[in-house]
């Protein structure tokens, strides 16, 4: 996975309630067998109208993306953080997030940043004609207009996305640990070992 | 610790905690894990990049769901029917290939015991109370309905589950919904969890688990206590739980993956050490009368855009927040509907009974009282009642349901998730209405252009009898009302 440190760009001034991962991309997207590609059917319904933000020439190629309350809600689909990816985000901002899609999100390398509403109000108005930019190591957001906005987010996420570490790759080390739980699992909770017809 | 008072929720996931960082994350382990065509191949496909193996493919279910047709699967000579969609096709074929290879238990779709994953692991007696359950798929929630904690992840996820068995978790804020009281009747455990998300809202749960509470889950069948924990997600929680309780138990013993003989009096034993224990706290607590609650329709496209069937289309300029104004007017104007609006004046030209939600022979029985003796009205063109399995088909077949169904006009299918979401060729065509039993009225969820309404079996029946939505408890006046 690519290091994330520092995110600067255009951000997309979206602003949008609820976006459901049905809005995000599409169910008829989710036929493929990869990960590539899916940024063509991302907000299909949304850009579908004329005048929307996402074919707006301003925000072409924008890293980030600013929503509104309870981004990515719905279905646990990764195609949506790939969508994203696939557009050319990799970062987020949004008063909150489900919980699914930050997950998501975050084993993705894209970075969501959790800000207060009237935080967000301030950012929508300055991506209209500025950039913005987002400093992962001192978990700022700043314009140009010396708004400097803290975030917080998980430490162990934040050390992950810093160091572009893949979290199968961690777990698979910790395999004497998981091992050990088995057996005495075996023990205690032998019912959930196993499907007793696969088992026998 | 051990004196501590927990709740379900912190026994489950305390008895599955392979390690304990010192920042709170832990390495859970995960017991049963279910795997459908839609989230799976880039995962089998990044083990196999990565050299890696599934730790444990015994505690692994593989079930297609999403793409499949729900027509006839064979022909009469017993041969497989081409799917038209050759992207389906190939999704599907993916996951039929990558079961075996990776050594996986795989239910195909001409076994009898195929059907949505969500009501397969109960049916198999596979989901288990105290369990740790995931799949690729946000419905997993549903399992909770057995007391297990059970939640959907994403397709990393999956990969993370296949090759070490864990998920790197912290343990989340509880939250309890309290509904006391006894339901009136006509109310369903449909009516009562989209009642509870219009309460709550879609982001009420966001960070927490909820463990539903209270003489209505009590009271509640196992299939009830599914179709609640089953929507949860649209409240936001990622898992919803109810304590196993004798029903419970009475339900799994003797299902065909479920622990037998001495391995069943131990699981017994451990199972009725969860339930919450006397003096536990919830991080947040909404407690509900189950007498607000009526037979509940959605008017918009959020979960929680919920009304009695006794309302009205709320006007936008009724809701306090601002942004949630835009919402509602930008859902009226998707869903062609004016503030006011009696929501039994609203027609509707499909009707599908179906999906993880509703699909199970309960589910199948409660619109086969309504329909039985009626025939479906002229102006709904497209209505389907979908098993959510085969062996739900099976039963629903020997008690003469889908006669009942097909003597009303419904076709009959095979099983599937069918018509909830635009994957396979059941689909709500632009413009048109859809009374459905299935769980998101997302904009564009059941096709491009579709309008979705909510509501469950018995509702979804009655507006097929009437042609728009009608409040089931008096559907026979309203059949007896000069047109």
């Amino acid at each position: 996975m690519d290091k994330i440190d520092r995110i600067e760009g255009r951000a997309i001034p979206f602003g949008a309630k609820n976006v459901d991962t049905d809005v995000i991309i599409p169910a008829r997207w989710l036929k493929t067998i990869t990960r590539e590609g899916l940024g063509e059917g991302a907000f299909e319904t949304v850009r579908a109208k004329d005048g929307n933000v996402f074919d707006d020439p301003r925000f072409e190629g924008a890293p980030i993306l600013i929503a509104g309350d309870n981004f990515g809600c719905g279905s646990s689909r990764e195609h949506a953080a790939w969508a994203l990816l696939d557009m050319g985000i990799t970062a987020v901002i949004a008063p909150s997030f489900s919980d699914i899609f930050s997950g998501n999100a975050f084993k993705n390398g894209i970075l969501t940043v959790a800000l207060p509403q009237a935080q967000i109000e301030r950012l929508l108005d300055v991506a209209e004609t500025d950039e913005i930019a987002i400093d992962l190591e001192h978990c700022t957001v700043t314009t140009p207009f010396q708004d400097r906005f803290t975030f917080e987010i998980d430490p162990f996420r934040r050390h992950c996305l810093l160091e572009g570490l893949d979290e199968v790759g961690l777990t698979m080390e910790r395999q004497d640990a998981i091992s050990a739980y088995e057996a005495k699992a075996a023990g205690d909770l032998s019912f959930l070992s196993g499907p007793r017809e696969v088992a026998a | 610790m051990t004196d501590t008072p927990r709740t379900l929720y912190e026994k489950i996931f305390d008895a599955h905690v392979v390690e304990r960082r010192d920042d709170g994350t832990c390495l859970v382990y995960i017991d049963r894990h279910l795997v459908h065509e839609v989230t799976s191949p880039q995962a089998f496909e990044a083990l196999r990049m990565a050299g890696r193996k599934v730790r444990r493919p015994d505690l692994t279910l593989a079930v297609p769901d999403h793409n499949l047709p729900t027509t006839a699967r064979r022909d009469d000579a017993g041969n497989r029917i081409p799917i038209a969609d050759p992207a389906s096709a190939q999704q599907l074929a993916a996951l039929e290939a990558n079961a075996p290879a990776f050594g996986i238990r795989y239910i195909g779709d001409a076994d009898a015991e195929q059907g949505i994953v969500h009501v397969v692991g109960p049916e198999q007696g596979f989901s288990l109370p105290g369990a740790t359950i995931v799949c690729g798929d946000s419905h997993t929630a549903s399992h909770g309905g057995l007391g297990a904690l059970a939640f959907g992840i994403g397709t990393s996820e999956v990969e993370h589950v296949l090759a070490t068995q864990t998920l790197l978790l912290k343990r989340s804020r509880t939250m309890e919904v309290r509904v006391e009281g006894d339901l009136a009747p006509g109310v369903t455990a449909k009516d009562v969890v989209m009642h509870i998300i219009g309460v709550t809202g879609t982001a009420g749960g966001t960070g927490h688990v909820v463990e539903y509470r209270g003489k209505v889950f009590e009271d509640m069948s196992i299939e009830s206590r599914l179709t609640v924990c089953n929507m949860e997600i649209e409240g936001g929680a990622r898992a919803g739980l109810i304590a196993p309780d004798e029903k419970t138990f009475a339900y799994l013993k003797g299902r065909q993956m479920a622990p037998k003989g001495a391995d069943w009096d131990k699981a017994l034993a451990w199972w009725k050490t969860l339930p919450t224990d006397e003096g536990a706290v919830f991080d947040k607590s909404v407690v509900i009368d189950a007498a607000d609650i009526q037979p509940t329709v959605t008017w918009g496209t959020s979960p929680e855009d919920t009304v009695a069937i006794t309302g009205r289309v709320p006007d936008p300029a009724s809701f306090a927040d601002p942004s949630k104004q835009a919402a509602a007017q930008a859902s009226l104007d998707y869903m062609g509907l004016e503030p006011g609006m009696k929501m039994t004046d609203i027609e509707v030209q499909n009707v599908f009974i179906g999906s993880c939600t509703n699909s199970r022979i309960e589910d199948l029985r409660a619109a086969a009282a309504v329909l039985k003796g009626r025939r479906k009205a002229a102006n709904v063109t497209w209505a389907i009642v979908v098993p959510g399995s085969g062996l739900v088909k099976l039963q629903a077949e020997a008690e003469g349901l889908d006669k009942i169904f097909t003597d009303a006009g419904l076709e009959w299918r095979e099983p599937g998730c069918s018509a909830c979401l635009g994957m396979n060729p059941d689909k709500v065509p632009a413009g048109e209405r859809c009374a459905s039993t299935s769980n998101r009225n997302f904009v564009g969820r059941q096709g491009p252009g579709a309008r979705t309404h909510l509501v469950s079996p018995a509702m979804a029946a009655a507006a097929a009898v009437t042609g728009r939505l009608t409040d089931v408890r008096a559907l026979d006046a309203v059949e007896t009302e000069p047109a």
